[in-house]
């Protein structure tokens, strides 16, 4: 069986990844796979994320658009880093 | 040419309507608030019926009224409902309701309340629904191909993980079982936001995706722009949603729409707890995202068996259609197991394709048909609620 990856992402436009192992901690050398194209990336982690959180593919700064499904899902309102954990304290939808 | 699920067949309760049931109920079905009482009485007098209360029916009207009277005909014409006992204050609306079910041809009898009292009702009643149970539990089961099946589609706490697996490994059946001739719904309008462009453009065609687009810009503007007080934090997306990783709505609606597949397309809109009349095929149901609310919808339209994709573990049930739980996060499937029917978390792991994760969701989705109790039916799950667009006169 092939090594049971730590985050997924689904396309590779997106800029941020879902954490798919419980107790994910800080400083994890972390594997992860693109589902559309099979593809493998490696990422240390700078939190504990918890699982399903997600986590920054690259650096990400305030107001910057988040991709995911391809997507834009909102834009960030405080800085991440690569390996971060992106949520509700720095991702917020662009509408209502 | 014949795929592989072509011959995939299940024993069901044929129906005088020629619809296809995978439950056999005797319901016994209250006009309104204050008939609740009167039909639990005949439930519990008479083994093998199930009463159906609920919080409305007074005093409503315009579109409202005809939500109302659609849901409660709907759900006494659903195929899983052999024969029913229809039971309101006056008689009125109470024959609407039975004349309205009466039309696919099954056993169903009316009863009012005034110049009755509750006693004489129920011993009325509850003789007719005896009756009911002896002519339901000698009916039976017939082998029915796939195409006979209706099946609805709506998820709840949902998470990261329903879009990576649960929510694709419903859209992995539809993508498989569609082409077979099924008849298949997804709704949830508040939950598209954010993904509604794709949702336009998986319109069979670009009239059908407009009125799609027109009916979810309604709900916005009419609905959420009107009464939103803050960003629907803790709303849409719910606390279990952030909970479970989800930051925004047009993240959880991306995950949402992974339940149409990849190649199924919708072909008409429906109205809540309008039965479709275009055909087999997928269509659209304009609904809340509440899953009770949405359930109870999708089963008044004729669905007869659903599938829930869940993330954190909505726990819901409906009395009368059963519900076939998914969930891919490995968490919930092991401190919620008792209510999970489908595990898929072996997709995260990347130890299960998603061909096989839709593979075991059709295999469970027959084994149901068949007679299997899901989960939620084995715990008692009968969430019954009744959808209201606003206040009553």
């Amino acid at each position: 069986m092939a090594e049971v990856p730590h985050f997924l992402v689904h396309s590779p436009k997106d800029n941020v990844g879902v954490v798919v192992i419980e107790g994910l901690k800080a400083g994890t050398d972390m594997l992860g796979v693109i589902t559309e194209t099979n593809t493998t990336l490696n990422l240390t982690a700078l939190h504990d994320i918890p699982i399903g959180h997600k986590v920054a593919l690259n650096d990400l700064a305030a107001g910057s658009t988040v991709i995911k499904y391809g997507e834009d899902i909102g834009k960030m309102v405080g800085d991440a880093s690569c390996g971060g954990h992106v949520h509700v304290h720095n991702l917020k939808t662009k509408r209502w | 040419m014949a795929s592989q699920y072509s011959n995939l067949s299940f024993k069901g309760y044929r129906r005088d309507n020629g619809r296809v049931g995978v439950r056999n109920h005797v319901v016994i079905l209250p006009v309104d608030d204050i008939s609740n009482a009167a039909c639990e009485a005949v439930g519990n007098n008479v083994k093998g019926t199930l009463a159906l209360p609920h919080s409305y029916g007074r005093l409503q009207f315009g579109e409202d009224l005809e939500l109302h009277f659609r849901t409660l005909i709907g759900t006494g014409s659903n195929p899983n409902v052999a024969a029913c006992v229809v039971i309101g204050i006056e008689p009125g609306w109470t024959k609407r309701i039975v004349d309205g079910i009466a039309k696919t041809g099954k056993p169903v009898a009316g009863f009012s309340i005034e110049q009755n009292g509750d006693f004489k009702t129920i011993m009325d009643a509850s003789r007719q629904a005896k009756e009911f149970v002896h002519y339901a539990t000698e009916l039976q089961r017939e082998e029915c191909g796939i195409s006979e099946l209706w099946v609805s589609t709506k998820c709840g706490e949902s998470d990261t993980t329903t879009g990576l697996g649960s929510c694709p490994t419903v859209g992995n059946m539809y993508d498989k079982l569609l082409p077979e001739g099924i008849y298949g719904v997804f709704g949830e309008t508040s939950e598209i936001t954010g993904a509604e462009h794709i949702c336009k453009a998986r319109a069979i065609n670009p009239e059908v995706g407009e009125r799609w687009y027109k009916m979810w810009k309604a709900y916005l503007d009419d609905v959420i722009e009107a009464n939103k007080v803050d960003d629907l934090s803790e709303s849409q997306p719910t606390k279990g949603n952030i909970e479970g990783g989800l930051s925004t709505i047009e993240e959880k609606a991306l995950g949402n729409l992974e339940k149409i597949g990849r190649t199924s397309r919708y072909i008409d809109i429906l109205k809540p707890a309008e039965a479709p009349a275009s055909g087999p095929g997928l269509y659209y149901m304009d609904t809340s995202s509440a899953a009770a609310e949405c359930v109870t919808l999708m089963a008044a339209g004729g669905y007869a068996v659903h599938t829930f994709p869940t993330g954190q573990g909505n726990v819901v049930g409906n009395p009368i259609v059963p519900v076939i739980k998914i969930s891919a996060n490995p968490r919930t499937v092991r401190t919620m197991s008792e209510h999970i029917d489908v595990d898929v978390s072996g997709i995260l792991r990347r130890d299960m394709t998603l061909d096989d994760a839709g593979d075991a969701l059709i295999e469970m989705i027959v084994r149901t048909a068949n007679g299997r109790n899901t989960a939620a039916e084995a715990l008692g799950h009968r969430e019954f609620v009744m959808t209201k667009l606003y206040r009553s006169a």
